[in-house]
């Protein structure tokens, strides 16, 4: 506890390597078998990624959650034999029991914030997978599956729990902790697995949860198995899902190598991302950077590139810094997104990419853009994007000004070198939020004339009046007016209060529709926050605080 | 294409700023415009005798000669800086002065601007109609001159909003000139700046009372942490002396003529004195209780978050901040105001930090009772016995703890029906304005020629005599 306080006091956490590999992997187990990938979850006692805990009972926490992360982009990206994944445990009598409680008993209200966005963000790329690339999950229930555990079975598209007579899944987060099932349970038991609100009020308030037949009456489950059944009964689902896949038989994955990165005081430095940090001003500038040229201009050459292929070592790169910035730079609130380099290039990239997309490889690069773009709509920092001359907002780079909350673009006398925004069809539905809308149509409500006429548009240079007109900037000072409208939107922005930016933000991001993903950044987490900074939770005699003391848990009775 | 150093007098470098020219190529025409839609009536083409500000020096800003206002050269001026300035109160206290717009209180900044700034113009679009009306060719010409000077406040406001708030302060600079005193769709921010100003005695009254809140408001922006306000409204100070000038002593000059007739004919009453065409003290009385209490309210409510917020984050001051002999911070002080509790006037002490509206408005009322003291001693002098008072501070308030009782001149707490009864013993009433208002029913602009009901000067402007041309017309 000691140690977490004083980090906290300090207002600063130590920095987090969110890369690794399967050699230093100390929770999982990955093999694989034909189409079938099984990851096997063990975890280590006495590895928590922080100390002060251990990892009982295959509970999990960050670090565990950084492994399972980078094993399902090994799968997607190292192995497109693999069809199917079958998730389980090494644990006897035990699946998982989910996100360790003594661990977040011990941890600052924004660590926990953040650890939850992460672990969500794991799960719904799963799902994403599955909708897009083919990958279909079964979630191999040997045993106790309980909160975060049965979380993340509700991630995977089967549900199999072992009929054993005691095994159950269960989300006894609000008996037992007094907080909420946070990683997308609760959304998940109604919008994915349609259980009945009154089967899911005993379900969430009742500790031990539900087993056998009832499980799967409920839907809580896709099927019951007796232990003597019950491995061959999932290596049977398992091929039967990976028959339904489209993934490639005979294709050979490309190797996801460490990135290159420097980290020094001044920010974080990759070979197409740049963060400065400015701590006075509590700003992180973004610059991303288009390739020097198009060059991968066949498949061949794009699978020959690899991790080095601009799109993806863009996105892990840019992925990489907004996951380190979000977890250890919590006072850089505000976020300045530039971009460099030269459009006609990336343009070239989106049309390769779209006109490939059926390709494996190309289909899973466009997924890690679509899922690293859709992380910086669910950052808590606010962000501005800053259109210069020869900056590069183009196709896909665009999509950092239109997932900007603001986009300040610079009206120049217009030349070669002018500010321009240039839209490709990359802005027009490729790069979902998880609303499932493109930003553009997000940003005017689906307006089928104005997102018509933005189409007609597509790879025109708009110079700042013109984008200003068509709604894409915010505002477009000219020369004269630049710099001191930058400097005070960016001081009076970075004055505001960081708890009401973060709640504005993510109201006016996201309009409608509500999709299960918004639901649980929005509605779950909302709430799960609210209730992780009240006494209830965490003041001294709070249920999650005084939760294996065996002190006495003393709710405040007060409905709020 | 401005000449820029020619036309527009200034010490900001105003050749060399492209962001400023940009802005002012824009403005200056529209405020040409506004100036002659709503300047004084008929004057374009008098050539009046006028002080112009050439420089800060102190020979350069009160340079004497003949203008025709449309081309009085309203310039820009600054105090010049000093480099070793701080911020000198709130929570920024000690920090060096800030050269730029902090972004954190750009929008509270442009607030206070835009406010400070709305009245110069609305002052003289109140008082464009009394050139026709005047007592004599010296006080129309002071009126000029304090209509000229209105401008030229506004012009040193305009100034902020284009050098430091971009196209936002560019759009408030026109919107200074869009709205009109007393319009019902686009009036004026403030509501003193929406009363009419109907005769020569309300403009003296104005000049004194309502041109001195814009010196206390001046005085406290004049201690702003955001340096080129400070400098600027030091500046306007040196000129907003001129206007309580012309408002103390035009009023003094009014009691001095009427004291004079009633001496002279041995009278007391006030329908024999108005019977000699000159204005009764109870008339003055009245009007001094309506512009005393009308600006009262400009200070704003009496417990203000907002003013605490302007003190705190350092962008206005206290009257004399730097005067004052404690922490400048305020975060344990408390200040006494005034609340009416079942039918009883009582003090409460609050946060002194809220109170500095308050705080504010009792330093002016101090100012104010000098000079009321003043006009009583040329009662005095002419041996008459009548008392001139300042009405308590809460009568006939409609801002801040008094708003919404009936408070009587003497501090009673009176029913809204017994108020209502003596209403017309205190206010000036219809009748009145009517007749201050058939005293002034044409000009008198004769060389040397007063109107019956003021007495003249001590002394003409600039050491010119009182029989000086100091209108030509034409």
């Amino acid at each position: 506890m000691d140690v977490v306080a004083t980090q906290e006091s300090q207002g600063k956490t130590e920095a987090l390597d969110f890369q690794t590999d399967p050699s230093r992997y100390k929770h999982w187990r990955l093999s694989f078998d034909g189409p079938v990938a099984t990851l096997t979850m063990d975890v280590a006692e006495d590895g928590g990624i922080r100390p002060g805990y251990k990892l009982k009972l295959n509970s999990y926490d960050l670090g565990v959650d950084i492994e399972l992360h980078d094993a399902l982009q090994r799968i997607r990206f190292e192995h497109p034999e693999i069809r199917s994944v079958v998730i389980t445990s090494a644990k006897n009598r035990i699946f998982c029991s989910g996100a360790n409680i003594y661990m977040l008993g011990l941890s600052s209200h924004a660590w926990k914030v953040n650890f939850c966005k992460f672990t969500n963000e794991t799960r719904n790329g799963m799902e994403d997978s599955s909708a897009h690339s083919g990958l279909k999950f079964i979630a191999a229930c040997n045993g106790t599956t309980a909160g975060g555990g049965y979380e993340l079975a509700l991630a995977c598209d089967e549900i199999i729990l072992i009929d054993d007579r005691s095994s159950a899944v269960s989300l006894p987060e609000l008996p037992l902790l007094g907080v909420l099932p946070g990683t997308g349970g609760l959304t998940r038991i109604t919008d994915k697995r349609k259980v009945r609100r009154d089967h899911a009020d005993i379900f969430c308030t009742n500790q031990d949860g539900v087993r056998g037949q009832r499980a799967k009456d409920w839907r809580l489950v896709d099927e019951i198995v007796k232990p003597q059944q019950f491995s061959e009964h999932v290596k049977q689902r398992a091929l039967k899902l990976a028959a339904q896949s489209d993934r490639p038989a005979g294709a050979k994955g490309i190797s996801l190598t460490p990135l290159k990165r420097t980290v020094d005081a001044a920010g974080l430095h990759y070979e197409y991302v740049d963060v400065l940090f400015n701590r006075e001003a509590r700003t992180a500038t973004f610059t991303v950077r288009a390739p020097q040229a198009f060059t991968e201009d066949t498949l061949e050459k794009a699978l020959a590139a690899g991790a080095s292929w601009w799109p993806l070592q863009m996105s892990r790169e840019l992925d990489d810094a907004i996951l380190t910035l979000r977890a250890s730079e919590l006072e850089l609130g505000l976020w300045i997104f530039k971009t460099a380099g030269n459009p006609t290039a990336v343009l070239a990239n989106d049309e390769f990419i779209l006109k490939h997309q059926d390709n494996w490889f190309v289909r899973e690069v466009l997924g890690m853009m679509r899922r690293t773009f859709a992380r910086i709509d669910v950052t808590s920092r606010s962000i501005f994007a800053i259109v210069e001359p020869d900056s590069c907002f183009a196709g896909t780079l665009l999509e950092l000004a239109l997932a900007a909350d603001r986009v300040y673009m610079r009206d120049t006398q217009e030349s070669e070198s002018a500010a321009a925004l240039i839209l490709s069809k990359m802005n027009f539905g490729p790069l979902p939020m998880v609303n499932h809308l493109s930003r553009l149509a997000a940003r005017f409500y689906e307006d089928e004339a104005q997102l018509s006429s933005l189409r007609d548009r597509i790879e025109t240079r708009l110079p700042a009046r013109e984008a200003l007109e068509a709604g894409l900037v915010t505002s477009a000072p000219d020369d004269l007016d630049w710099e001191d409208e930058l400097r005070q939107a960016i001081e009076s922005r970075a004055a505001q209060s960081p708890d009401a930016l973060a709640g504005l933000e993510a109201n006016l991001r996201f309009g409608p529709p509500e999709s299960l993903e918004t639901r649980v950044f929005g509605r779950l987490s909302a709430w799960q926050n609210w209730i992780f900074i009240r006494p209830n939770a965490v003041g001294t005699n709070g249920a999650l605080k005084v939760y294996g003391t065996g002190a006495p848990v003393k709710f405040n009775w007060e409905r709020v | 294409m401005i000449n820029y150093t020619e036309k527009i007098p200034n010490n900001v470098d105003l050749g060399r700023d492209r962001v400023l020219q940009r802005a002012l190529e824009h403005w200056q025409p529209a405020y040409m415009g506004w100036w002659y839609d709503m300047g004084p009536d008929e004057s374009h083409n008098y050539e009046v005798y006028l002080r112009t500000a050439i420089s800060v020096e102190p020979d350069g800003w009160a340079q004497f000669g003949y203008v025709k206002m449309p081309d009085y050269r309203w310039g820009i001026f600054l105090q010049p800086r000093d480099e070793k300035r701080e911020v000198n109160f709130g929570a920024h206290k000690g920090q060096p002065a800030w050269q730029e717009v902090p972004g954190e209180y750009r929008s509270t900044l442009r607030r206070i601007i835009v406010t400070q700034g709305d009245t110069e113009p609305a002052s003289v679009e109140q008082q464009r109609m009394l050139g026709a009306s005047c007592p004599s060719m010296y006080d129309l010409r002071n009126i000029f001159q304090v209509n000229v000077e209105e401008g030229r406040h506004l012009w040193a406001m305009v100034y902020l909003l284009h050098r430091y708030f971009g196209r936002d302060g560019r759009e408030e600079a026109e919107s200074l000139l869009a709205r009109r005193s007393g319009d019902t769709d686009n009036p004026r921010i403030l509501g003193a700046f929406n009363e009419p100003t109907p005769d020569w005695l309300a403009f003296y009254m104005f000049t004194f009372f309502t041109d001195r809140d814009g010196k206390f408001q001046l005085c406290a922006l004049a201690e702003s942490g955001f340096d080129p306000l400070s400098r600027t409204c030091r500046f306007m100070l040196t000129e907003e002396a001129h206007h309580m000038f012309v408002g103390e002593t035009g009023v003094s000059r009014i009691i001095q003529r009427t004291c004079e007739v009633m001496k002279e004919h041995k009278l007391d009453d006030p329908s024999d004195v108005r019977a000699l065409g000159v204005i009764d003290l109870q008339t003055i009385q009245k009007y001094l209780n309506f512009h005393y209490s009308v600006t009262l309210d400009l200070y704003g409510s009496d417990v203000s978050s907002n003013a605490a917020n302007y003190f705190t984050s350092g962008l206005k001051g206290r009257f004399r901040e730097t005067k004052l002999d404690d922490d400048h911070v305020l975060s344990e002080a408390e200040y006494p105001v005034f609340e009416v509790v079942n039918g009883k006037i009582l003090a409460k002490s609050v946060p002194a930090l809220t109170a500095l509206n308050e705080r504010l408005r009792d330093d002016y009322i101090e100012e104010i009772a000098d000079g009321v003291a003043r006009w009583q001693r040329v009662i005095d002098n002419a041996d008459i016995s009548f008392r001139l008072t300042l009405p308590h501070k809460g009568f006939h308030r409609e801002i801040g703890n008094f708003a919404g009782h009936f408070i009587s001149p003497e501090g009673e707490v009176l029913s809204e029906e017994s108020w209502k009864k003596r209403e017309s013993q205190w206010l000036p009433t219809p009748e009145d304005h009517a007749f201050v208002q058939s005293l002034m029913s044409g000009r008198v602009v004769e060389l040397g020629k007063f109107a019956n009901w003021i007495a003249p000067p001590a002394r003409g402007v600039n050491n010119q005599p009182l029989n000086f041309e100091y209108v030509r017309f034409n």
